[in-house]
């Protein structure tokens, strides 16, 4: 999606007041800086409870992560072989038009996942959902996981279980939710200083945007000038994956390598054309 | 009775109308839709965790050298998320994969519950718990036994460090017992602190101000995958990369594999293994012949100038180094003028994590570049801070015994004529135990996993065998304690108090003190009060050396007045300044070679360290297992690196097994074709193949270190193994 197209679109949003949106939280992720560390994927991991098993420790098709590293190569011969990492959580599609029609919310038979005008993010209820993985195929970007298995953790470490998300049982989808339980915790705080709105980005940050070491998530209101992800997403070198779905993803990348940002607007993955992961 | 087809399909139709009712008024379908229906609730089972007043607990993380400062957030009394300390000079607000996983190593079941004995065979892995008065009285009737037979010598002493209080209080058990064998281990720092030595005259760590340098050659060092303190290095990488225009600072980097490193590194050149030593010196070579240096620095605070400058002319000719390393006479020279034109240089030395003590010739090589260009103790340059482990502390009495004990050899050989430089040689150790296995009677290991971590693990197995009284201090199941004979578990490093040294690549050092974050979980002991009750209990000379009431009152009375502001602010600036004074290293040396015939073996082998896999002394976490890339680990085997050409010269395929066979040992494993390594070169993951641990751990993958043997470096005697000649055929 072009940067005028997006301009319209908020435009049009502004036009009716009953459907201005009090936050658009957003990320914009620096592909210059992410080093492929993964304290990410282990922060949003502690974070929010994701389980793990022994078996099969690191498989990407049966062990669930909300936000997943992928690495991506140019596919040219050692020695002008390139490599990429790419940082990717839920992209809390907006849709196009005012019924914010993501690909996995057209397809839930049970309303377990939603669009919150309030704040962007796209929600998932663990209890309403009863498995039958839609939306997970109607996803692009494969951030919807299945589990497979109920959760186990070792003896003595449900310990470290964090009571602000709610472990989810065997049968259901879960996906990233921009740690929604610390837009909650943000919330709270605002109310008890009195007041009503947060507006300093500090205030709410996701597991991930906080625990990066080099600084490359920035997380955000989009729609705050004083956010630092108002400025970064109209970098000339920002881009969204798979913009010619027309979903209107709240992530936006940056990079200055030309063949990354081409790679991200086609098919990822095994199906690549050009694209092969090292 | 004549069954015609009207009575068939009666009966039939009957039947099965009478089964539905009788299904109907059976609780059969009700129980099912009944289960449907908790099938989409909430189990009982799936744990609902605990709420609770929320606060935050500050401390220092221990699990790899980088020391960060944390923030432990925890739920009444439960520790529930370890947090990037926002503000602390080393990692504001930063933590890494490691740090992010260290609560699944506090709560973990790997954790030895109370003071643990061996039942059943060294590694089986069965146990009993003991009380610590048991354990402590089994260990001194040990120690007591072979000081009375005038043996003091052969207990031996592991530890990861020599800095900190802890580590001393088991240095200086170790000389009032009477025994020279307390080793710690090394790393980069030991090899360029003895580079310092011999350029200065004292023993200095080598500091990098990457924050401020704009022009960064890293010779193989993993800058954004765990060199230094990883997060700070990462991010002085993100300062470079926020910097636009003429002034961003250039990252190139040196190495025969791309790393994510080289990935992200504006230069990257694939040098041939082992010829970093070289290209440095050919980079020297066209810096002094096109006069690209800092004659200034040069002349006032360097030595051997004259003769270090006729070596390296003579023996670097461009063209002999463009065929050992590989690379263009165009592009070493290309790269000397833009290292030597830049404003502020800086060369890096320590491969990877700088986990391996490597060579000293190529650590002073790389060392000679920085003092060409002038960067010594300035901005954006190296900075050389004192090596002090002196703690004030009054001195050890010895009797008779120790006396005996403390003049004989160390086994190691450290500090000994032939290898006079050196302090610990850790890896020397296990082949000296083999020759002697008298040598070493009991062992005492603390924060340290000798068994996993030193090279040429069926050397180690089998020196490990014969040590006949093995005592670990460790927190968890790691592999050493899994073959010991008692385990006396120290507590976990968030429920301590411990004075952290500083990360020795910082050219300010920080030194942090641990505070326990939160309350000791199970049945262990400060190490150094376990230490200390041997000791008081072994009596005489061995008791009055430690003259104190407890741990605590000993940290308290060392770091004397500094107690105040480390308890307060929970670090300290600590700088031992050295003077602008290098001299070269004028004595021209082979380059290390890879141990093994390339007959035989005709690919090289070079370990590989990840920032996502943990191959020190602390285990992987699951979390940080999870994490790692499909083409590191697959199910129980890990991936090698190797060349789709090379794939292709050996018969191999990617993702298919093959045999890994190198001098020291052989495995299966996976071949990852990659376009990422140097033709000819086999990269293999660092961290795998534990056998302590649990089943999310042990078991998984192959240990580097099987394949790996140990070359002595000939001028500081630490180990300089960079790789090893190999051989891959297809299964």
């Amino acid at each position: 999606m072009k940067e005028e197209d997006l301009g319209h679109r908020e435009t049009q949003h502004h036009g009716e007041s009953e459907h201005v949106a009090k936050y658009k939280f957003g990320m914009v992720i620096d592909l210059d800086k992410c080093t492929g560390c993964g304290a990410c994927m282990v922060a949003c991991m502690a974070e929010n409870n994701i389980p793990f098993r022994a078996e099969d420790i690191n498989d990407r098709l049966v062990h669930n992560y909300w936000m997943r590293v992928y690495k991506m190569s140019n596919g040219l011969p050692f020695p002008d072989n390139e490599v990429c990492y790419i940082p990717r959580p839920c992209q809390h599609c907006e849709g196009s038009g005012h019924h914010h029609h993501t690909p996995c919310i057209s397809v839930c038979p049970a309303t377990v996942t939603d669009y919150d005008p309030e704040t962007g993010i796209v929600s998932q209820i663990y209890t309403r959902c009863f498995g039958c993985r839609y939306c997970m195929a109607a996803c692009p970007y494969h951030v919807r996981v299945f589990n497979w298995w109920d959760p186990k953790w070792p003896k003595g470490m449900e310990q470290y279980l964090s009571p602000d998300v709610s472990p989810r049982m065997r049968g259901v989808v879960e996906k990233c939710s921009f740690c929604y339980h610390r837009f909650q915790r943000a919330k709270d705080k605002a109310y008890v200083e009195g007041r009503t709105e947060i507006t300093d980005e500090h205030e709410y940050q996701t597991a991930c945007a906080q625990a990066c070491p080099a600084n490359a998530i920035t997380f955000g209101d989009l729609q705050n000038p004083n956010h630092a992800v108002y400025k970064l997403k109209k970098s000339p070198n920002a881009f969204r994956l798979l913009e010619h779905l027309g979903t209107n993803p709240k992530i936006y990348y940056t990079s200055s390598r030309p063949w990354v940002q081409e790679a991200a607007d086609v098919y990822m993955g095994a199906e690549g054309i050009d694209i092969t992961h090292p | 009775m004549k069954l015609d087809r009207r009575t068939f399909i009666g009966i039939v139709v009957g039947a099965g109308l009478g089964a539905g009712a009788g299904v109907n008024l059976s609780p059969l379908p009700w129980k099912l839709t009944d289960d449907i229906s908790i099938w989409t609730q909430n189990w009982p089972w799936v744990p609902v965790p605990e709420e609770g007043r929320v606060s935050h607990a500050d401390t220092i993380c221990q699990v790899c050298p980088g020391h960060c400062g944390i923030t432990v957030r925890k739920v009444k009394d439960r520790a529930v998320k370890i947090e990037g300390k926002e503000g602390y000079p080393i990692n504001d607000g930063g933590i890494c994969p490691l740090g992010a996983a260290g609560l699944q190593l506090l709560y973990g079941p790997w954790r030895a519950p109370g003071p643990m004995r061996r039942l059943g065979k060294r590694g089986e892995g069965k146990w009993e718990q003991i009380s610590w008065d048991e354990a402590i009285n089994e260990v001194v009737s040990r120690l007591s036994d072979l000081r009375n037979q005038n043996k003091p010598e052969t207990v031996a002493c592991i530890t990861s460090d020599d800095r900190g209080t802890v580590p001393q209080l088991f240095a200086r058990f170790m000389k009032a017992y009477g025994s020279p064998n307390f080793v710690a281990g090394t790393s980069a720092d030991a090899t360029s602190s003895i580079a310092m030595e011999l350029a200065q005259g004292k023993r200095a760590s080598v500091g990098f101000d990457l924050e401020e340098a704009d022009y960064v050659v890293s010779f193989g060092s993993g800058i954004i995958e765990g060199w230094g303190s990883p997060v700070r290095s990462i991010q002085a990488y993100s300062k470079w990369r926020s910097k636009k225009g003429s002034g961003a600072p250039t990252l190139v980097q040196i190495e025969p594999r791309l790393s994510n490193t080289a990935a992200k590194a504006d230069r990257w050149y694939p040098v041939k293994p082992g010829t970093e030593a070289t290209l440095a010196l050919g980079l020297a070579h066209v810096m002094m012949k096109e006069s690209l240096f800092d004659i200034g620095f040069v002349e006032g605070s360097t030595s051997n100038f004259n003769d270090w400058k006729e070596m390296v002319l003579n023996r670097y000719g461009l063209e002999d180094v463009s065929r050992s390393t590989g690379l263009s006479t165009e592009d070493i020279t290309e790269l000397a003028r833009n290292f030597a034109k830049a404003k502020r240089p800086l060369a890096v030395w320590g491969r990877g994590k700088g986990t391996a003590p490597g060579s000293l010739y190529e650590c002073m090589a790389i060392l000679s570049l920085n003092a060409l260009v002038g960067n010594m103790n300035r901005r954006g340059g190296m900075w050389a801070n004192l090596c002090d482990t002196d703690m004030g502390w009054p001195d050890i009495p010895q009797d008779a015994v120790a006396e005996n004990g403390l003049d004989t050899p160390r086994l190691d050989e450290a500090g000994t004529d032939e290898y006079p430089l050196a302090k610990y040689r850790p890896d020397a150790l296990p082949q000296a135990m083999n020759e002697n296995p008298d040598a070493v009677q009991a062992l005492l290991v603390y924060e340290a996993d000798p068994y996993y971590t030193y090279l040429d693990s069926t050397q180690v197995a089998k020196a490990f065998s014969r040590i006949p009284y093995i005592v670990s201090f460790s927190s968890y199941f790691d592999d050493t304690a899994a073959h010991a004979d008692l385990i006396l578990p120290n507590h976990n490093y968030l429920e301590r108090w411990e004075d952290v040294p500083s990360p020795p690549e910082l050219p300010k050092p920080i030194v942090g003190l641990s505070k326990p974050a939160i309350s000791p979980q199970l049945d262990t002991r400060y190490a150094a009060d376990t230490l200390m009750t041997i000791a008081k209990k072994l009596g005489g000379t061995v008791s009055n050396a430690f003259p104190w009431k407890d741990y605590e009152s000993v940290l308290k009375q060392t770091l004397g007045e500094d107690w105040g502001v480390l308890s307060k602010k929970g670090y300290m600036e600590k700088r031992f300044e050295t003077e602008n004074q290098f001299a070269f290293y004028t004595e021209y040396q082979e380059p290390i070679r890879a141990e093994g015939s390339s007959y035989r073996y005709p690919l090289t082998l070079i370990p590989v360290e990840l920032i996502r896999l943990a191959d020190r002394r602390i285990g992987n976490p699951p979390f940080c297992t999870k994490s790692l890339e499909t083409t590191e680990l697959e199910g129980q085997d890990l991936f090698v690196d190797v060349n789709p050409k090379t794939c292709f010269d050996f018969g191999l395929a990617d993702g298919k097994h093959a045999l890994l066979e190198t001098p020291q040992g052989k495995a299966k494993v996976l071949v990852h074709a990659s376009e990422g390594i140097m033709p000819g070169v086999v990269g293999i993951p660092k961290g795998l193949g534990h056998t302590g641990y649990d089943e999310y751990l042990a078991g998984k993958g192959v240990n580097a270190n099987t394949f790996l043997g140990v070359v002595d470096d000939p001028i500081s005697g630490l180990c300089a193994t960079w790789g090893i000649r190999a051989r891959l055929t297809s299964v």
